[in-house]
């Protein structure tokens, strides 16, 4: 086996000077009740080729191995990544290093890192941000225990219907075993989130709102925060697509005290729904009770500038249980792509694809409406967007799937209220004429 | 005097990304629009973020020059402890990037996903079959995420049970993740002490385990690379009184094909696939940590579950005692598919043989430095062995000071101050893919070191010299903390 | 680290077996941490201070300490009132470094003044850290 270099020779030598006789004899003071029996049973081993041939039958038995466009989003975008966001992640040195405990020889992934943290929080509009989160719905999972931390004795978030369903359910999750309440606030006919009622509840921690939310609605955050925080309350803003913050305002800029999310959008390939990237920013003043890895510029001993991991006393290894999180390796390679991909945009480019977003996808909804589908929701959006359609949709979408495109994503196995409703995407990389196809088969 | 790899290379500087660039310059191969403009409400138009607008060589040469800052697997031997700094086969890299896997969306019906369904069904029968238990779930995205996973559902289970169970115990040698995973579920974290030979005394945990105790958290092997020799004693201890038993698998790759993890009584485990299973650390993630239960904590595992039917491989997304979703879609999939692409490539002889060649480095290692530095415990070790600086401080060397000075030579250190219960800790694991011929020189310039701190003590004090950056003021990036450019 | 004769340990003052510092002024007490907490410690970089007005236990953790990779509970050594805590200490937790009895942490006004005296001197603070 090429991963065991090894000789029958070296083995013997090695033994030899351990004082063992062979390499079961290692193992001769393990209790014999707890050892595995016979061999394990799974196959291989798989040569190279047989292995390349064995995923790419997988691959291609997949929609995706043939399709020509998916026309969803719902928390997984499919944007082009660009080949030397692909390559620079790719390397090696980035690649197989571990978490960077010895700074001296882990310089490339810490300033990597800081470089990340700056970014995401001039993205999100925040003070600080960390090193990366599991994943979207992790990271607001984490927001609201922070808003319970901060608020000590409080025991109530509050969280919108219009927060994607499997984030809510991860929160769920995640509050479960604790002494906590999860408020969840209805939707007004624009489909932004109605947040009357919220002060009658008196131990109020925090409040969360996603936007774009899962019905692709711009959420008013600025109205949200000043409202939330006349209640002594903390605001988290919460987004599974980061892209529409080149265009519109940015949640920090605008008041939310803790911005997460998911940033797979930035360089990282769909892959089934990970690895993807928990993104987390917040305010400096609430620096201390954030989840999660932190890098921090210092000087080194010849007053050089360098970077290293830093505020670990907040983390597991030192504060044990009373740690802020139990959060130990992140999504570090993630994090660096989307800092490749982030860099590779800039701000003329970040601006420029979130345009190209916003109106491929206002292309296509207005063209749904004007094939007689008319909107769930009111409210403005940006690369998404639910609408209903009058009559049975299910076979123009069946035809549309013999052509390689998935048209939307029903939305009844969410939202059972909703009928006959269905969730677009439409991103830079679904051309006209697929859009024009669509729409064709929806007049038919 | 045996010198390592470690030499002077040719480090280029490198400002921050933002330090350079120029408004306008882009890196990105922009589509033209085929569609009309769309007027955007102006309330909403924000001004886009600040970031610096660099040419494709700007980055591309950016990003190598930071890379080349690195020291990972690929560069050198990495014996970090507890972390299993093993090679990371490139063609798992390819496998993870297989078109239809790769632009896979997370929300097509499953007849439109059999591939990757499969695949995922397969990887869970495979790590059932490893590790000796019954069922698994993929999701939890570290190891971490996998013990939280196991707290959750061991919380969801007393609560089925009408039992008040609120104290779980766990050993002094355990990782930092486990009172933390604990604590998030409320459990207080009682602390059990190792024996003197470094192991769980199954006296010591019938002295604690109670009524209202949720049960135990082992790492077996434990944080010392010693195996818990009473692991069953110790799990028959917990289950008389109602109590579970979790195995912290970290140290996995010490006995695959050798330990069967339910004959342990161990009744969740969860697995590092970015250790045992050869998928990239990545500088700190994406890991995995896949959660492998007895039949009767099944129920408990997070959804949506992968089944085999008569129709192929479906989801199962109601499951009434389930604890719930613990990812947004089904974990680190692309991390899952290297490890599946591990597992086959090595089979099941390779696999055994590998926790044998971890075993016997880490033996190796052991026996070679017995002179050099003092043993925190001696017995037979696993896959890593504990050092200390108990030797060295007389000439006021420190571990810290020997480890710095290990990366003038070209090596990562070992893990250093951990675990806590060895003052002065060198944890060092060699894992299976270092060979003899590399081993032999590590091992002699860790000598060279030890003598170094006999007579040139201030060149391991003073140690890095030759990395770009010399050792960091961390009292200052902690004391006026700037984590932002 | 310092040796035990090395320590700065004035003479006028208590100290508490968790190696905080009383000093009583008129009707409060000052406390703060002793040479050997600090020495210990090492570089502390944060300092969590409770807030005025809260009352404590005797020998219950009133804040914390941190240096880079170590978190200290801080005991308030008598029962009683924070009246006042050291707010310069957050921007400049170094001070607890450069002089540990000039810079105090909090001031406590106690309920039970007695407890004070069954504080260690000096010499029994010395005997105990020679254990």
């Amino acid at each position: 086996m090429r991963y065991l270099p090894h000789t029958e020779e070296e083995i013997g030598e090695m033994l030899a000077a351990t004082g063992r006789r062979s390499l079961d004899d290692l193992f001769a003071h393990l209790p014999d009740d707890v050892r595995y029996e016979g061999d394990i049973d799974i196959p291989g081993p798989l040569s190279e080729w047989e292995l390349t041939d064995h995923l790419q039958d997988l691959g291609q038995s997949m929609f995706t191995g043939s399709s020509r466009a998916v026309l969803i989003g719902a928390g997984s975008y499919d944007h082009h990544q660009p080949e030397i966001v692909r390559s620079l992640s790719g390397r090696a040195e980035f690649l197989t290093s571990y978490t960077p405990y010895q700074p001296e020889m882990a310089q490339g992934t810490l300033q990597g890192i800081f470089e990340f943290q700056t970014l995401t929080a001039r993205l999100l509009g925040t003070e600080v941000a960390n090193a990366s989160m599991y994943d979207g719905a992790s990271a607001l999972a984490e927001a609201l225990l922070m808003t319970l931390r901060i608020g000590k004795k409080k025991r109530t978030v509050a969280i919108s219907s219009a927060v994607h369903p499997h984030y809510r359910e991860v929160v769920r999750t995640y509050l479960a075993p604790g002494p906590f309440e999860i408020v969840e606030l209805s939707l007004g006919e624009d489909g932004r989130t109605n947040l009357s009622g919220l002060d009658e509840i008196d131990d109020l921690a925090g409040v969360a709102l996603q936007s774009p939310n899962f019905f692709g609605v711009i959420e008013d955050h600025a109205a949200g925060a000043e409202l939330v925080h006349g209640l002594g309350a903390l605001y988290v803003a919460c987004f599974s697509e980061p892209l529409s913050f080149g265009l519109f305002k940015s949640p920090g800029s605008v008041g939310a005290d803790i911005v997460c999310g998911e940033g797979q959008s930035f360089g990282m390939k769909q892959s089934f729904g990970g690895a993807g990237l928990g993104m987390f920013g917040c305010k400096q003043q609430f620096v201390r009770s954030m989840p999660g890895r932190v890098v921090g510029q210092t000087v080194d001993m010849e007053g050089k500038r360098g970077f290293v991991l830093t505020l670990s006393t907040r983390e597991q290894h030192i504060r044990r249980e009373k740690a802020t999180s139990n959060i130990c390796s992140n999504q570090g390679l993630c994090a660096m792509t989307a800092a490749i991909q982030m860099a590779t945009l800039g701000r003329t480019g970040l601006r420029q694809l979130a345009k190209l977003n916003y109106d491929k996808a206002a292309y296509l909804r207005k063209g749904l409406l004007a094939a007689g589908a008319r909107p769930l929701f009111s409210g403005p959006v940006f690369n998404e967007f639910a609408v209903i359609f009058a009559d049975d949709f299910e076979p123009a979408r069946e035809r549309l799937l013999g052509k390689g495109i998935v048209a939307g994503l029903p939305l009844a196995p969410f939202y059972p209220d909703v009928g006959n409703a269905f969730l677009f995407c439409a991103t830079e990389t679904v051309s006209k004429t697929i859009i024009d196809e669509v729409l064709e088969e929806v007049r038919r | 005097m045996t010198h390592g790899p470690g030499t002077n290379g040719l480090i280029l500087e490198e400002p921050l990304l933002w330090e350079k660039g120029k408004p306008g310059r882009m890196a990105y191969s922009m589509p033209p629009s085929d569609v009309p403009e769309e007027t955007v409400d102006e309330e909403l138009l924000g001004e886009g973020p600040d970031f610096p607008d660099l040419g494709e060589l700007d980055v591309v040469r950016h990003y190598t020059r930071l890379s080349q800052w690195n020291f990972g697997i690929d560069t050198g031997m990495y014996p970090l402890g507890s972390c299993t700094m093993k090679y990371n086969p490139k063609i798992n890299e390819k496998m993870a990037a297989t078109p239809g896997l790769a632009s896979a969306h997370p929300l097509l019906e499953p007849e439109f996903s059999q591939g990757i369904l499969k695949l995922h069904y397969e990887l869970q029968e495979y790590l059932a079959r490893i590790t000796g238990m019954d069922a698994v779930s993929l999701q939890p995205s570290a190891g971490a995420q996998g013990e939280l996973t196991a707290m959750l559902m061991f919380a969801a289970y007393f609560r089925k049970k009408n039992e008040k169970r609120t104290k779980i115990l766990i050993p002094d040698t355990a990782h930092g993740t486990n009172p933390a995973s604990a604590a998030l579920c409320g459990f207080t974290s009682i602390p059990l002490a190792s024996g003197e030979k470094g192991i769980l005394d199954p006296a010591a945990v019938k002295e604690l385990m109670d009524d209202e105790t949720v049960g135990i958290m082992v790492t077996n092997p434990n944080t010392l690379g010693l195996f818990e020799e009473h692991i069953r004693e110790i799990t028959d201890i917990v289950h008389e009184r109602g109590g579970l038993v979790y195995g912290d698998g970290a140290n996995m790759n010490a006995i695959m094909g050798i330990v069967d993890i339910k004959r342990c009584g161990i009744d969740a485990v969860h697995l590092n696939l970015h250790k045992t299973f050869s998928t990239p650390h990545g500088g700190g993630g994406p890991g995995s940590g896949p959660i492998c239960v007895t039949a009767e904590l099944a129920p408990y595992l997070p959804v949506p579950r992968v089944a085999a039917s008569d129709n192929g491989y479906i989801l199962e997304t109601e499951s009434e005692d389930s604890i719930g979703r613990v990812h947004g879609f089904f974990g680190n999939v692309s991390v899952l598919i290297r490890a599946y692409s591990y597992i086959l490539s090595m089979g099941p002889a390779n696999l055994k043989k590998a926790s044998q060649l971890a075993v016997l480095n880490g033996a190796y290692v052991k026996a070679r430095l017995l002179d050099t530095f003092a043993l925190a415990y001696d017995r037979p070790c696993m896959h890593e062995c504990v050092f200390s600086d108990a030797r060295q401080q007389p000439f006021k060397v420190t571990t810290l000071d020997m480890a710095k000075r290990l990366i003038d030579h070209g090596y990562h250190p070992p893990t250093i101050y951990f675990p806590l219960v060895v003052s002065g800790a060198i944890m060092v694991e060699p894992t299976e893919t270092e060979c003899k011929d590399d081993l032999d020189t590590f091992i002699e310039v860790c000598k060279t070191i030890a003598q170094e701190a006999t007579k040139e003590g201030e060149r391991l004090r003073e140690a890095p010299s030759i990395t770009k950056v010399r050792r960091l003021d961390e009292t200052q990036a902690a004391r006026k903390p700037c984590l932002t450019g | 680290m310092k040796e035990i004769d090395e320590l700065n340990l004035p003479g006028d003052i208590y100290y508490s077996k968790e190696h905080e510092w009383a000093a009583k002024e008129g009707d409060i007490i000052r406390i703060g941490i002793s040479d050997y907490a600090q020495d210990q410690l090492g570089d502390i970089v944060f300092v969590e201070l409770p807030e005025t007005g809260s009352s404590f236990e005797r020998d219950e953790e009133f804040g914390t300490l941190e240096s880079v990779k170590a978190v200290s509970e801080i005991y308030l050594p008598v029962s009683g009132e924070i009246v006042a805590v050291n707010s310069e200490l957050e921007d400049a937790p170094e001070l607890l470094n450069e002089d540990p009895y000039a810079n105090w942490i909090v001031e406590v006004r106690p309920t039970d003044i007695d407890q004070y005296d069954e504080l260690l001197s000096k010499d029994d603070y010395v005997a105990m850290l020679k254990g």
